[in-house]
C-alpha cells in the first residue's frame, strides 16, 4: 500500500492489498487485545492491582472454557471445576517434580501440564459424562464434581488431604532466564497464555466441529439426520472445554503456588457458571466480560460489606430474567445502531435511565446494608460505614434517605425507562440515519 | 455387632425418611413442570431458620405448623414471579433461574440470620432418650422424625390418589394440555404444586435442624444427596423417591459404621492381596471414610445404566 | 456561579483548617491483621476470636498503645479455607500490614507459613511476620519451622504429653477410643496419643482411631455408636468448633457415658452442649489458668471485662493476650514496626502472661514455652462460667514450663 499505484493494466492483481487490509480488519481485535494486556500493569499502578488481574486472567481462561459447554454446546455443567482442579494438581505435582530436578519443566509451559491433567481427565469422565444432554447431563456433572471432592480426602498423596498441595516457581528450572518471583512477572505470564488460549477456543469455534456442536446445541435430532453423532459432538467438545479448563488450573497453580480440594469443588463450579451468564453466553467475549466484572466485584465488594455475593446472585437473576442474552448480548443488540452510526443518541436516554438505576440500586444496597447491621448487630453503637460515610443506624435519618433514594428511583425509572426503550427501537430501525 | 446393626438400621431409616421428605418435593415438582428445582435444598434451610424464629416467640409445635405454610407461600411466590417468566426459555434457563436463587436464598439468610449456626433446640418435651437398647439410648425426637416423615408420606399419597385436587395434579403431570382444556387454572396448578414442594421441604428443614444443625450451609450438605435420591429413584416418581431415600439413608449409615477398610472388602470380593500396594492410597482408607462418595457413586451408575431411574418412566 | 463560587471557598477553607490541623491528629494506627473464619461451619469460634483480639488491643490503646501509635485489628475472613486464606493473605501484603495473626485450622496455617515464607524469600523489602496463636500441629515448628513463624500456643505434643501424664493415673482405663478431624491436626494427636500411651500405659488398649471429615459431619451418632460398641473407657479427642460441639450433643443424646480427654471440649458451645451430663468426666488440656477456682487477678478482672462487652461469650483464648501483647513488646522493644527487626526482638522475648505464668518464645523453634493446665468441666464452685451456663472449667492439674518443654526438630534458616 505504501508504492503509488501503477496504471491498472500493469497492477498485479491487487490480492495482497485486499488481503492485507483483509489482516488488519479482521484481526484488529485480536491486536487491540494483545496490545491492551501489554500496556495495563502501566496504566494500573496500584499495588493490588496487578494480582486481581491475574486472578482475572485464570477467570478468563476458566469463564471462556466453560461457555465451550454452554453457550456453544447448550451444556449445562454443574463441574466443570473439576477439571480445573484436576489440570492444577497435576500442574502443581509436576511443578514439585521439577523444583527437585526430577523433570525439566520450566514454569512458562506449566500450563501445558494443566491443560494435558485437563484433557485426560475430560477424556476420562466424558465417556459417560456425554451419553446424554440436557438435565441427565446436569446432573452427571454434579455427581462427578461431588465425587471429586469426597475422593479428595482418600486419595490424600494427590490432593494433599485438608491442607493442599503447595509448590514453588521460585525452585524451577528457568527457561531463558526467566524469572518468576513478581506479582508482575507472573502478569506477563498469564497474559501470554490467556491470549493463546482465547485464541485457541476462538479458532476452535470457527472450526467444522465447533460449529457442528451449535448445531448439536440447537437441534440435536436434526444434526443426527445430517450425519454427526451428537454422543460425539458432545464428547469432543467436552475434552476440549477439559483442556482449557485444565490450562487455567496450571495458570492458578503457578500464580497461588497452592491447590486445594475447594479448587475442584461445587462453589468453584458455580463461581464460573454466574460469570459466564452474567457476560453472555451467546458471545465469544461475554464470558471476558463475565470474568471481569465478577473477580472485580469479589475482590472490591468483599472489602466493603459481607454481602458481595447477595449482590451478584441478584444482578445474575436479574440477568437470567431480563436479559439472558447477559451483558455482551446486550452490546450485541446495539449492533444496528452502531453500523448506522446512531449510537450518539442513546446517550442521552440511557444516560438519564441508568443514572435513576443507579440511584435506586444504591437505595436497595443502603437498606439491605442497614438491616443487616441491625439484625445482626455487627457494632454494638449502630455506627455502620456506608458510600464514605458513616451512618446510625439506630436513627430514623438515613433510612428515610435511602427509601426515599428506592422511591426516586423507581418512580424515575418509570419515566425514563419508557422512553430509553423508545429511543433503542429508534436507533436499532433498520435504514438510512434519520435526522 | 447386633447393637451397630440395629441403631444402623434405625438411623439410616431416620436419615432416609429425612432425605424422603426433601426429595418428595423435589420430584413431585420435576415431574409436573420438568423442573429440577435448584434451589430445593434452600428453602429446607429457609423452613428450619423461620421455624427457629418462630419457635423462640411461639413455641415449636406452633412453629411446626406455621413455617411450611409460610414457606411454601415463598414457593409460589417464587414460582409465579420468577419462575414462570423464566419458563419460556428453556430448561436449561429453569435451571439457572433455580441455582441463582440458591444463590440469593443462601445470602438472604445470611443477611438475616447472620453467620454462626444457630442453637436450634430440640424441643423439651421430646428432649429425652426413648429406648435404651444395648447400652445406648435412642433418642426420642427421631422417633418423632419418623412418625412425622411417615405421615407426611401417607398424607401426600392420599391427598393425590384420594382427593379431585390430587387427580388434576395428576393429570396435569401427563396431560397439561387437556387439563387445561377442561377449563383448569394449569399454570395456577403449578404454583400450587410448587409451593407445597417447598412447603415439604421446609418441613423437612423443621424437624431436620435440631438434629443436623441450623447453619447456613445446611442447603449445600444435603442439596446433591437429595438431587442423587430423585434421579435415582426415578424423576417424577414419589415411590421411587422413597425407596431411594431409604436406600442411600440406610446405606451411608451404615457405611460409617463399618471400620473395615476398603481393602478388607476388596479382599473378601475376591481381588488379590498383592494389589494393595498400586492401590494404596484406596486399599487402607476405611470403608466409613469412603462412606461420603457412595450416593454419588450410585448416581453415575445408575445413570450409566438406566437413566430412567429405579421406578421412573421419563429421562428429561 | 454564586452558588458554585461559595462552595468553592467553603471547600478550601475547610481544606486549609483539615490541613492545618492535621498534625495535631495522632499518626495512623499500626494495623495488625487477623485471618480466621468469620463465615462457614466455623464462624462462631472466629468471631469470638476476633472480639478477644479487639478487647485486648483496647487495653493496649488505654495503656497509650506502642510507639505513640495505637494498634488496630484488621479482620479479614478465610472460612477456614486454605485457598481464600492465601487470597486475604494478599490483599494484607497489599494492605501494607507487615502482622498477621491466625490460628483456625492448622491446615491453613501450613498455607499461610508456607505463603509468607515465600513472599518473604522473594520481597526482602516488604516483609510480613506470621503469628499463630492457636494452630497446633507439631510440625509447623518442626520439619516446617521457619524464621518468620511464630506460635504462641503449646502445640499438640505438649499437650497430649501432659493429658497422658494424668491419663496413666487412672488406673480404670483398658480401653482407649481416639476420634479426630481427618486434618493435619487431628492426625497429629491421633499419632500423639498412640505413641504416648504405648510408653507410659502399654496395657492400655487402643480400640478405636477414627478420623472424620472436618466440619461436615452433623450427626455423630453413627460414631457414638461405634464408640459405645467397642467397649471403650474413655475417649480422646482433638476436635474442635462445631464437630466437638456435634460430638457432644451426640454423646450425650447415644447415653455415652465415658472420660472424654479433650483439647477444645470448652466454650463456643460446647460448654452448653455437654451440660450436666458431662461433670466430672470431660476434661481439658489448655494453656492458662481456667479462673476457677481462685483465679489470678489480673485474669479475672479480665474475664469480668469481656464479659460486659459480650456476655454470650468468653475469654475461651487467653493466648491471644499473651500473643498480642508480646508482639506490642517487640515492637517496643524493636523500636520500629520493621518485620525483620521486630522478629529479633520477639525471638528470646520473656512474659509474664495475665495469669501470671512466666512464658519465653524459644529462639530454636519459634514456640512459646509454657505450663500446661488440665482442667474438668463442671458446676461445682464455678465462679467464671462458660456459654453462660453455669458450666465451666475447674483447675486439675498443672504442668510447669521447664516439664512440659518438649525437643524440636526445628533446622531454621535464618536470614543473613
Amino acid at each position: 500500500m505504501k508504492a503509488a499505484p501503477a496504471p491498472a493494466a500493469a497492477r498485479p492483481l491487487a490480492v495482497a492489498d485486499v488481503a492485507r487490509a483483509g489482516v488488519l480488519r479482521r484481526h484488529g481485535v485480536w491486536l487491540a487485545a494483545a496490545g491492551l494486556l501489554i500496556v495495563l500493569p502501566w496504566v494500573v499502578r496500584t499495588g493490588a492491582a496487578v494480582p486481581i488481574m491475574n486472578q482475572m486472567g485464570i477467570a478468563i481462561v476458566f469463564a471462556l472454557s466453560f461457555n465451550m459447554l454452554l453457550g456453544q454446546g447448550g451444556m449445562l455443567s454443574f463441574g466443570h471445576a473439576v477439571y480445573f482442579g484436576l489440570g492444577g494438581f497435576l500442574a502443581a505435582h509436576a511443578l514439585n517434580i521439577a523444583g527437585r530436578g526430577g523433570l525439566y519443566l520450566p514454569v512458562p509451559l506449566l500450563p501445558l501440564v494443566g491443560g494435558l491433567g485437563g484433557l485426560a481427565f475430560a477424556a476420562l469422565f466424558g465417556t459417560f459424562s456425554t451419553s446424554r444432554a440436557g438435565t441427565v447431563f446436569s446432573m452427571v456433572s454434579l455427581a462427578v464434581a461431588e465425587l471429586m471432592a469426597a475422593s479428595s480426602l482418600i486419595f490424600d498423596r494427590f490432593f494433599g488431604g485438608e491442607e493442599g498441595i503447595t509448590t514453588n516457581r521460585a525452585k524451577a528450572p528457568l527457561l531463558f532466564g526467566l524469572e518468576f518471583t513478581r506479582d508482575r512477572q507472573v502478569y506477563y505470564l498469564i497474559a501470554f497464555w490467556v491470549f493463546v488460549a482465547a485464541v485457541a477456543m476462538y479458532a476452535f469455534s470457527r472450526t467444522p466441529i465447533g460449529r457442528i456442536a451449535n448445531a448439536v446445541r440447537d437441534n440435536p435430532e436434526r444434526a443426527e439426520f445430517v450425519g454427526y453423532s451428537q454422543r460425539r459432538v458432545r464428547y469432543i467438545s467436552f475434552c476440549a472445554a477439559g483442556l482449557f479448563a485444565g490450562v487455567a488450573g496450571g495458570l492458578f497453580a503457578l500464580n497461588y503456588e497452592i491447590l486445594t480440594a475447594e479448587n475442584m469443588g461445587l462453589n468453584a463450579s458455580g463461581a464460573v457458571l454466574l460469570m459466564t451468564y452474567i457476560g453472555g453466553i451467546g458471545a465469544f467475549v461475554g464470558p471476558v466480560f463475565g470474568a471481569i466484572i465478577f473477580t472485580f466485584l469479589q475482590s472490591m465488594l468483599s472489602d466493603y460489606t459481607g454481602m458481595w455475593l447477595l449482590y451478584i446472585g441478584i444482578l445474575f437473576l436479574a440477568t437470567v430474567m431480563w436479559a439472558p442474552v447477559g451483558l455482551a448480548g446486550l452490546m450485541m443488540l446495539h449492533a444496528p445502531a452502531w453500523r448506522g452510526r446512531r449510537l450518539g443518541r442513546l446517550a442521552g436516554p440511557y444516560l438519564v435511565a441508568g443514572g435513576l438505576g443507579l440511584v435506586a440500586a444504591a437505595g436497595v444496597i443502603g437498606l439491605l446494608e442497614m438491616v443487616h447491621t441491625v439484625l445482626i448487630a455487627e457494632s454494638s453503637t449502630g455506627l455502620k460505614r456506608l458510600f464514605w460515610t458513616t451512618v446510625n443506624v439506630r436513627t430514623v435519618m438515613p433510612w428515610l434517605v435511602f427509601t426515599a433514594l428506592v422511591a426516586a428511583g423507581a418512580l424515575g425509572l418509570r419515566w425514563a425507562g419508557p422512553r430509553a426503550a423508545t429511543a433503542f427501537a429508534e436507533a436499532n430501525r433498520p435504514g438510512p440515519a434519520q435526522p | 455387632m447386633e447393637q451397630i446393626v440395629f441403631f444402623s438400621i434405625l438411623n439410616g431409616l431416620v436419615f432416609g425418611m429425612l432425605l424422603f421428605m426433601l426429595s418428595s418435593g423435589l420430584t413431585l415438582i420435576f415431574g409436573m413442570m420438568g423442573v429440577l428445582n435448584f434451589a430445593h435444598a434452600s428453602f429446607y434451610m429457609v423452613g428450619a431458620y423461620v421455624a427457629y424464629t418462630l419457635g423462640l416467640r411461639i413455641g415449636f409445635w406452633p412453629a411446626l405448623v406455621l413455617a411450611p405454610v409460610l414457606v411454601g407461600g415463598l414457593g409460589a411466590l417464587v414460582e409465579r414471579h420468577g419462575l414462570r417468566r423464566v419458563h419460556r426459555f428453556g430448561h436449561v434457563a429453569e435451571l439457572i433461574f433455580t441455582f441463582g436463587v440458591a444463590i440469593v436464598i443462601e445470602e438472604i439468610v445470611q443477611l438475616v440470620w447472620g453467620r454462626p449456626a444457630k442453637s436450634y433446640q430440640v424441643p423439651a418435651a421430646l428432649d429425652f432418650p426413648l429406648f435404651h437398647v444395648f447400652g445406648s439410648a435412642f433418642p426420642a425426637y427421631k422417633a418423632f422424625m419418623l412418625v412425622v416423615a411417615v405421615a407426611m408420606f401417607v398424607f401426600i399419597f392420599l391427598i393425590l390418589t384420594r382427593t379431585r385436587a390430587g387427580l388434576i395434579i395428576q393429570a396435569s403431570l401427563t396431560h397439561p394440555g387437556m387439563v387445561a382444556m377442561l377449563g383448569h387454572n394449569v399454570p395456577r396448578v403449578f404454583m400450587i404444586v410448587f409451593g407445597i414442594g417447598c412447603g415439604l421441604a421446609a418441613l423437612a428443614g423443621v424437624i431436620a435442624g435440631p438434629v443436623l444443625g441450623t447453619f447456613p450451609g445446611m442447603a449445600q450438605v444435603l442439596g446433591s444427596v437429595v438431587f442423587v435420591v430423585v434421579v435415582v429413584g426415578g424423576l417424577g416418581s414419589l415411590s421411587g423417591a422413597f425407596v431411594a431415600s431409604l436406600l442411600i439413608g440406610v446405606l451411608q449409615t451404615f457405611a460409617v459404621a463399618l471400620n473395615a477398610s476398603v481393602g478388607n472388602v476388596l479382599m473378601g470380593l475376591g481381588v488379590p492381596a498383592g494389589a494393595s500396594a498400586a492401590l494404596h492410597d484406596i486399599w487402607k482408607v476405611t470403608v466409613a471414610q469412603v462412606a461420603p462418595i457412595m450416593p454419588y457413586l450410585l448416581l453415575v451408575v445408575v445413570l450409566m445404566v438406566r437413566p430412567a431411574g429405579l421406578f421412573g418412566t421419563r429421562e428429561t | 456561579m454564586r452558588t458554585v463560587s461559595k462552595l468553592g471557598m467553603l471547600a478550601v477553607v475547610l481544606a486549609l483548617v483539615g490541613g492545618l490541623a492535621a498534625p495535631a491528629m495522632p499518626a495512623d494506627p499500626i494495623k495488625i491483621a487477623y485471618i480466621d473464619p468469620l463465615s462457614g461451619p466455623f464462624a462462631a469460634t472466629g468471631e469470638n476470636g476476633l472480639n478477644q483480639f479487639k478487647y485486648a488491643a483496647e487495653a493496649i490503646n488505654k495503656a497509650g498503645g506502642v510507639l505513640g501509635r495505637q494498634i488496630e485489628i484488621v479482620p479479614f475472613d478465610n472460612k477456614v479455607s486454605p485457598q481464600e486464606s492465601l487470597i486475604q493473605l494478599k490483599k494484607v501484603i497489599g494492605d501494607g500490614i507487615p502482622f498477621v495473626f491466625q490460628g483456625n485450622s492448622s491446615g491453613v496455617a501450613h498455607a499461610i507459613s508456607d505463603a509468607v515464607q515465600k513472599h518473604n524469600e522473594r520481597n526482602a523489602g516488604n516483609r510480613v511476620l506470621y503469628l499463630n496463636y492457636s494452630a497446633v500441629d507439631p510440625a509447623l515448628t518442626n520439619e516446617k519451622c521457619h524464621y518468620w513463624h511464630f506460635r504462641f500456643d503449646a502445640h499438640a505434643d505438649m499437650k497430649m504429653a501432659a493429658l497422658t501424664d494424668v491419663i496413666a493415673t487412672n488406673k480404670a482405663i483398658k480401653k482407649m477410643y481416639i476420634i479426630g478431624q481427618d486434618y493435619s491436626f487431628g492426625k497429629a494427636v491421633a499419632e500423639a496419643a498412640v505413641s504416648m500411651l504405648g510408653k507410659k500405659r502399654p496395657d492400655i488398649q487402643i480400640v478405636g482411631n477414627e478420623l472424620h471429615p472436618i466440619g461436615k459431619v452433623k450427626d455423630f451418632s453413627p460414631y457414638v455408636q461405634k464408640i459405645v460398641a467397642s467397649g471403650a473407657d474413655a475417649v480422646i479427642t482433638g476436635n474442635w468448633g462445631a464437630d466437638m460441639v456435634a460430638l457432644a450433643k451426640a454423646a450425650n443424646d447415644g447415653g455415652l457415658k465415658v472420660p472424654f480427654y479433650t483439647y477444645y471440649a470448652a466454650s463456643d458451645g460446647v460448654t452448653a452442649a455437654i451440660g450436666a451430663a458431662g461433670v466430672d468426666r470431660i476434661r481439658l488440656v489448655h494453656e492458662t489458668h481456667p479462673g476457677n477456682p481462685d483465679a489470678p487477678k489480673a485474669l479475672g478482672d479480665y474475664i469480668t471485662g469481656y464479659r460486659k462487652l459480650h456476655p454470650q461469650n468468653d475469654v475461651n483464648q487467653p493466648r491471644i493476650n499473651t500473643g498480642l501483647n508480646m508482639l506490642v513488646l517487640a515492637i517496643k522493644k524493636a523500636g520500629t514496626v520493621d518485620v525483620d527487626k521486630v522478629a529479633q526482638a520477639l525471638e528470646g522475648l520473656e512474659y509474664t502472661t495475665l495469669g501470671g505464668d512466666q512464658v519465653i518464645m524459644r529462639r530454636e523453634d519459634h514456640q512459646l514455652q509454657m505450663p500446661i493446665y488440665i482442667s474438668v468441666h463442671t458446676n461445682k464452685n464455678i465462679k467464671y462460667d462458660l456459654d453462660a451456663s453455669g458450666f465451666g472449667l475447674s483447675l486439675e492439674s498443672k504442668v510447669d514450663r521447664d516439664k512440659a518443654t518438649q525437643p524440636s526438630t526445628c533446622k531454621m534458616q535464618r536470614p543473613s
